[in-house]
């Protein structure tokens, strides 16, 4: 066995060497290149960590925003819908007056139209009664040769006419 | 000299050899010399530091090299996160490059064929005690130190378990104490045992090949057919076992820490 064989001899060049040797690692490639390494894989992590982030708080914002417009846009629908309702409410009293005005237009005119009947029927009335008187005393004095006087032939049809 | 007496010593892939002419090279009289396991260690240095290098592009979005070398940063963070707690980030560069030291000496140490034509025979440095000890020890002193800078004395109670009765305390207290310091040990010599013997394994089925071929037809047959089928099935296991003993390194390395960063 080499290892105890040659102990004596060797083990100060072994050690020696390993001192050397894993010195040497340990100061130049432990020391001073992992910390690099690792720094590197740090920034990295961080710069994921944070384009992460950022991304969450970009989402977050237009989750807000998106919210915000919803709200306003809730708010100009129902102002629309309360401007077309105001609309149509006008709309619907400014028909009724006018409806109404035309309504009592035409009441007032059917009322001076059946005045006017009512008086030309007067009239009618009036000269049939005394178309009717003439006719009677015309009558009477054809046949019987009596001179009726206007007024009695008068009374005489007006109570005829009213008897029906 | 395995092939000067015509069979294979399972051992020999083990010994160490100076290289380059560097034999008697001394520091206050211990001799340093620039071995063939030196020159694994120094493979797997500048073969990790390439990798990490290939992953320093620090682009946001990661090519396949980086991802790979970000994933094993991640790996040993989330190790140390999940044992030790925020406290654990500060000790990623040791346990970083304790578990890929150990894995690139580990895998490259299992590199076959084409290195061995070329004449190279790789060396897996972990199979040696003196290495994994001094690791293992070095992952001790850091608990040590921590527990000791952090807690102070109060280090000690790491061995008196919550809710003992005050009579058990004292042999409770050495029990802890004792499998507290059989940490370094263990941790050590189960990397060494495991690569070791793995290798070991592998070169004693190969002389099996080696050996029924050199018996004739029949024995090829019988003997060196399946001994090879079997090595192909037990390399795939030890680069199983390679990542593994990295890790299992590492993440007891972690769990001591734990120990020291929170106590209990």
């Amino acid at each position: 066995m080499p290892q105890i064989a040659q102990l004596a001899e060797t083990y100060s060049s072994q050690v020696f060497w390993l001192l050397v040797f894993f010195g040497f690692v340990f100061l130049v490639i432990g020391r001073g290149m992992v910390p690099r390494v690792m720094d590197t894989v740090a920034l990295r992590d961080k710069q994921i960590a944070d384009d992460l982030a950022a991304a969450g708080a970009a989402r977050q914002q237009a989750d807000a925003e998106e919210e915000a417009w919803r709200l306003r846009e809730n708010d100009n629908r129902a102002h629309a819908q309360a401007i077309i309702a105001q609309a149509k409410a006008d709309a619907a009293a400014a028909n009724e007056k006018k409806l109404a005005a035309a309504q009592k237009r035409l009441d007032k005119k059917l009322a001076e139209a059946a005045e006017r009947i009512s008086a030309a029927r007067g009239e009618a009335l009036n000269e049939i009664e005394s178309v009717a008187s003439e006719a009677a005393q015309d009558i009477v004095q054809r046949l019987a040769g009596v001179k009726v006087a206007k007024t009695a032939a008068d009374a005489a049809v007006k109570k005829a006419l009213s008897h029906g | 000299m395995a092939a000067e007496q015509g069979k294979v010593d399972p051992m020999h892939q083990f010994a160490i050899e100076p290289m380059f002419g560097s034999a008697h090279w001394e520091i206050a009289g211990y001799n340093i010399a620039f071995t063939n396991s030196a020159l694994w260690m120094a493979i797997a240095t500048v073969a990790l530091w390439i990798f990490v290098a290939g992953g320093m592009k620090r682009e946001l979005v990661p090519g396949r090299w980086q991802m790979a070398v970000e994933s094993f940063t991640g790996f040993i963070d989330d190790l140390l996160e999940a044992n030790v707690g925020k406290a654990g980030r500060k000790y990623v560069p040791y346990i970083f490059s304790l578990f890929m030291f150990i894995l690139f000496a580990n895998l490259l140490g299992l590199i076959p064929l084409p290195l061995a034509l070329a004449g190279v025979h790789p060396f897996t440095f972990t199979s040696h005690f003196t290495v994994t000890g001094v690791l293992a020890i070095l992952s001790f002193a850091i608990v040590l130190v921590v527990g000791f800078w952090k807690h102070k004395l109060h280090f000690f109670s790491l061995f008196v378990p919550h809710g003992t009765p005050l009579v058990m305390i004292p042999l409770i207290f050495m029990i802890e104490l004792v499998s507290f310091m059989i940490r370094p040990f263990s941790l050590g010599l189960r990397l060494f045992v495991a690569m070791m013997a793995g290798h070991v394994l592998l070169e004693v089925l190969s002389s099996f090949v080696i050996d029924g071929l050199n018996a004739g037809a029949t024995f090829g047959l019988i003997v060196s057919l399946p001994s090879f089928l079997l090595m192909i099935g037990i390399c795939a296991l030890e680069i199983l076992v390679a990542g593994i003993q990295a890790y299992v390194f590492a993440l007891l390395t972690s769990l001591y820490i734990n120990d020291a960063e929170n106590l209990h």
